[in-house]
């Protein structure tokens, strides 16, 4: 494939037709703020923090869903844009009850990382303290909506990488919900494997083996990216 | 005759329907307002009094599409003499059949001829009132079909496509962008398999303008979907309309069966090579389903969400084949560009707003209907003229357009003309078609809090600005119309607007601030009259302010 020349943040670079404005700065160690993404699933452009400011157009362009194209020039970390990332993570916090200090995966958080990352040190917003439960009927999985930022990597990793097609999305707005099945209790289902790589998936602590307390839900994302690798190459050995 | 309609076979259609005409047709509304105050049961008494009076040879009671003044329905209009009685009931219909006779009547009459009908220019309601919209032949009457006819065995799919780019014709489902680029575009891209999609969505709150055109001549909206198809070389065609419009779904899977049993649609139209196959979809009622990835999403059967763009439908659209997608209104247009000529069209509107605009018109006004203008119609004459003002004495405030991704322009501001770009510079936008006058009574906070709560219902959820970014805002406007906000509420207000604006997926979440950018624009001290003072006294916007920390 061609090699098309562009520059991020002032670097000259060149990368792979086809690759997208993440992958080319990734690879000039340029990093840019994603949440919703997750390398082996298809990009949805859903959680808005990797958006960047593209020379000659009017609109921020999400970079992990944006195609490079030849001469294009790429800004990343500009005031209004940083600007932004903190506003989208503050109403991520005033939006559910993520309280860090019991959650499961406190420090192994990647909102809360993020969060810290982006300088974002208190929240102005009123809270809205959803009343939202939490699924623990799956014998080695729960589910605590309370953290969820229905960033859809579960939704992905079920259907595109397990091909169980269990998680879903239900409602919209603010009642969005993440669901098992036909809203059933995850525990119920009878398509879910509980091969568990959803709770490998998720970014919060929205998702957790059962058993965990606070701060130990540590995730094994090398395993998802074996998998997505063996898939697309083959090693499979049948 | 399936397959093998010829000129020939559609003139002698024609003939047919012109020569059964009757000397009196008393043309009863059956869209879906005057429906809901019975006026089926107003057909019913006229038809059976016709009987009783033994006029049947010469009156005939005919069923039509909107008569356009909605808010004196039910409405019949009588012909020749183009007599426009209004608020009929079942009871008060014979009566009409005595005044045919010159007895006194005690119907309520409206001048056929005064300002909010004479200052209607018709193109896509031509037909709209006249015609039986559930009948193909009186269709084919007007001449429907007759431009599917001639483009079919005249013209080539480019010479179509060129008379929709000189046409100078522009999308009326809200954004207006050109119908002749895109045509070409969706023309152009690559593909043996191709589609088209009608987007019936309208999912404003008061719009009606699509769901009247459907339900007053659907074959208009057929017709011109199949010379799209044939311009762009597309053979399936879907329409998508919302559950909510029974009516409009019922007259279209009507004109569907007749069209498709005449030969008008199916395989080898005007025995032509050309085949064009067309099936309705009903959407559940999701706003956002009018946006068009989340439409197409819905069409292959997902949940109906938007993507991001690029890649466009017509690279890239349903099933991953080139799709176009037009609005209801902008079909309709179609059929009598082409039997009229590209120029006649160019000539009416503005420099770069061509032809007419259908609005509903709504709210404070004396006036309340349908009604259709060249583009470039000062928006005063539209509600002092056509709408009469506001009603019992009132002043018009503001005119609103666009619905919830639209703006409020203010009565100062009436004088401008209603084109794509006069309403954008003012904060609004054409929209589809939605037009709520609003008069001193309104609180034009309340006004945006109304659109915001609408907005932030319907919402997909899918990109977290848009989802959690209309909540906030939602909340800020109740806490201000509570008296409980101060000045830094308002300055978070408006830098979420800036946000939710500029980072959101899809239209919807891109528009949704509108409303409250526009009332803050010409009518900020409404929203100061409600602060409360600053108990931590004034602080620049900047500032952090004690706030809980992050827990
Ligand atoms: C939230 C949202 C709702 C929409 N609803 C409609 C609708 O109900 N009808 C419509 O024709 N277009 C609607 N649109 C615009 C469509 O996405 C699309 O631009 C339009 O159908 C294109 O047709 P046109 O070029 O003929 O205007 C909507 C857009 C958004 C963002
Ligand atoms: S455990 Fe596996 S199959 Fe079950 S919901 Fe999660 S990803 Fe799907
Ligand atoms: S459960 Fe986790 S992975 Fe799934 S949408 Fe919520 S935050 Fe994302
Ligand atoms: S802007 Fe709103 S409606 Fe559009 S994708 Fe985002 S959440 Fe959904
Ligand atoms: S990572 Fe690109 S939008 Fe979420």
């Amino acid at each position: 494939m061609a090699a098309k020349t562009l520059t991020i943040d002032g670097k000259q670079l060149s990368a792979e037709e086809g690759a997208t404005v993440l992958q080319a700065a990734a690879e000039a160690g340029v990093k840019i703020p994603t949440l919703c993404h997750l390398e082996g699933l298809h990009d949805i452009g859903a959680c808005r923090l990797c958006l960047v400011e593209v020379a000659g157009g009017p609109k921020l362009l999400p970079a992990c869903t944006t195609l490079i194209t030849e001469g294009m020039e790429v800004t990343t970390a500009s005031e209004r844009l940083k600007n932004y990332r903190r506003l989208t993570l503050e109403l991520l916090f005033a939006e559910r009850n993520h309280v860090c200090a019991v959650c499961v995966a406190n420090g192994h958080c990647e909102l809360q990382t993020l969060a810290g990352q982006q300088g974002l040190d208190h929240v102005r917003y009123d809270y809205c303290f959803p009343p939202w439960e939490v699924d623990a009927t799956h014998r080695l999985f729960g589910m605590d909506h309370d953290r969820c930022i229905l960033c859809q990597r579960c939704v992905r990793v079920c259907w595109d990488i397990e091909g169980a097609g269990t998680k879903h999305v239900s409602g919209r707005g603010g009642k969005a919900k993440i669901i098992s099945d036909l809203d059933d209790d995850w525990g119920d289902s009878e398509t879910c494997t509980a091969c568990g790589k959803c709770v490998q998936a998720c970014p919060t602590g929205a998702l957790y083996h059962r058993g965990s307390t606070v701060g130990e839900m540590v995730r094994d994302r090398s395993k998802l990216e074996f998998l997505v690798n063996a898939r697309e190459k083959k090693l499979w050995s049948v | 005759m399936g397959g093998l309609m010829t000129l020939a076979d559609l003139q002698q259609i024609k003939e047919r329907e012109l020569a059964a005409q009757k000397k009196i047709v008393l043309r009863c509304c059956l869209a879906a307002g005057c429906c809901s105050s019975d006026a089926h049961g107003v057909k019913e008494r006229l038809e059976k009094a016709v009987a009783e009076a033994g006029l049947h040879h010469d009156v005939e009671v005919r069923g039509v599409g909107c008569l356009k003044l909605c808010c004196a329905g039910p409405l019949v209009q009588a012909d020749p003499a183009g007599t426009l009685y209004t608020h009929v009931t079942p009871e008060s219909a014979p009566s009409i059949i005595a005044a045919l006779r010159g007895d006194q009547t005690a119907l309520t009459q409206t001048d056929p001829n005064a300002a909010f009908f004479a200052l209607q220019h018709s193109i896509v309601l031509a037909h709209s009132g006249r015609i039986d919209p559930e009948r193909i032949e009186a269709y084919i009457a007007v001449d429907g079909y007759a431009a599917l006819l001639n483009a079919l065995t005249e013209l080539d799919p480019k010479s179509v496509l060129e008379t929709v780019v000189r046409s100078g014709l522009r999308g009326r489902g809200g954004a207006g962008f050109p119908t002749g680029l895109k045509w070409g575009t969706v023309a152009k891209s690559p593909g043996a398999k191709k589609y088209v999609i009608c987007n019936a969505d309208e999912g404003d709150p008061g719009a009606f303008m699509d769901r009247s055109v459907l339900e007053s001549d659907p074959h208009a909206v057929l017709e011109g979907m199949a010379i799209a198809a044939y311009a762009v070389g597309a053979d399936q065609g879907f329409i998508y309309v919302r559950a909510e419009y029974p009516l409009a779904i019922a007259r279209l899977q009507t004109a569907i069966k007749q069209a498709k049993r005449l030969g008008l649609l199916g395989s080898g139209i005007f025995e032509s090579p050309f085949h064009f196959n067309l099936d309705l979809r009903i959407g559940a009622g999701a706003f956002v389903c009018g946006e068009e990835t989340a439409l197409m999403a819905s069409v292959e059967g997902q949940r109906g969400t938007p993507r991001p763009r690029p890649p466009f439908p017509a690279a890239s659209g349903l099933w991953g084949c080139p799709t176009l997608i037009n609005n209801v209104e902008t079909f309709a247009n179609i059929p009598p560009i082409l039997r009229h000529g590209a120029d006649w069209f160019a000539g009416i509107g503005t420099l770069r707003s061509k032809g007419t605009k259908v609005f509903a018109l709504a709210g404070k006004i004396k006036n309340t209907g349908l009604i259709e203008v060249p583009m470039g119609t000062p928006l005063r004459t539209i509600v002092e003229e056509m709408g009469g003002g506001a009603p019992d004495g009132g002043r018009i405030k503001a005119v609103q357009t666009g619905g919830p991704s639209g703006g409020c322009i203010p009565a100062h501001h009436l004088d401008t003309p209603v084109d794509y770009e006069s309403l954008t510079t003012l904060g609004s936008i054409m929209g589809s078609g939605g037009m709520i006058v609003m008069d001193d009574s309104t609180r034009m906070v309340d006004v945006a809090r109304f659109f915001m709560e609408f907005c932030m219902d319907e919402s997909c959820g899918k990109c977290i600005p848009c989802r959690a970014g209309t909540v906030q805002m939602h909340h800020l406007l109740e806490k201000i119309l509570a008296r409980r906000a101060t000045a830094r509420d308002l300055a978070k207000l408006e830098e979420l607007c800036d946000l939710v604006q500029h980072t959101s997926l899809c239209g919807l979440g891109q528009t949704a601030p509108n409303p409250v950018v526009s009332t803050l624009r010409f009518f900020r001290a409404e929203y100061d009259e409600l602060l409360q003072p600053d108990p931590h006294g004034p602080r620049p916007a900047a500032a952090s302010a004690p706030g809980a920390t992050v827990s």
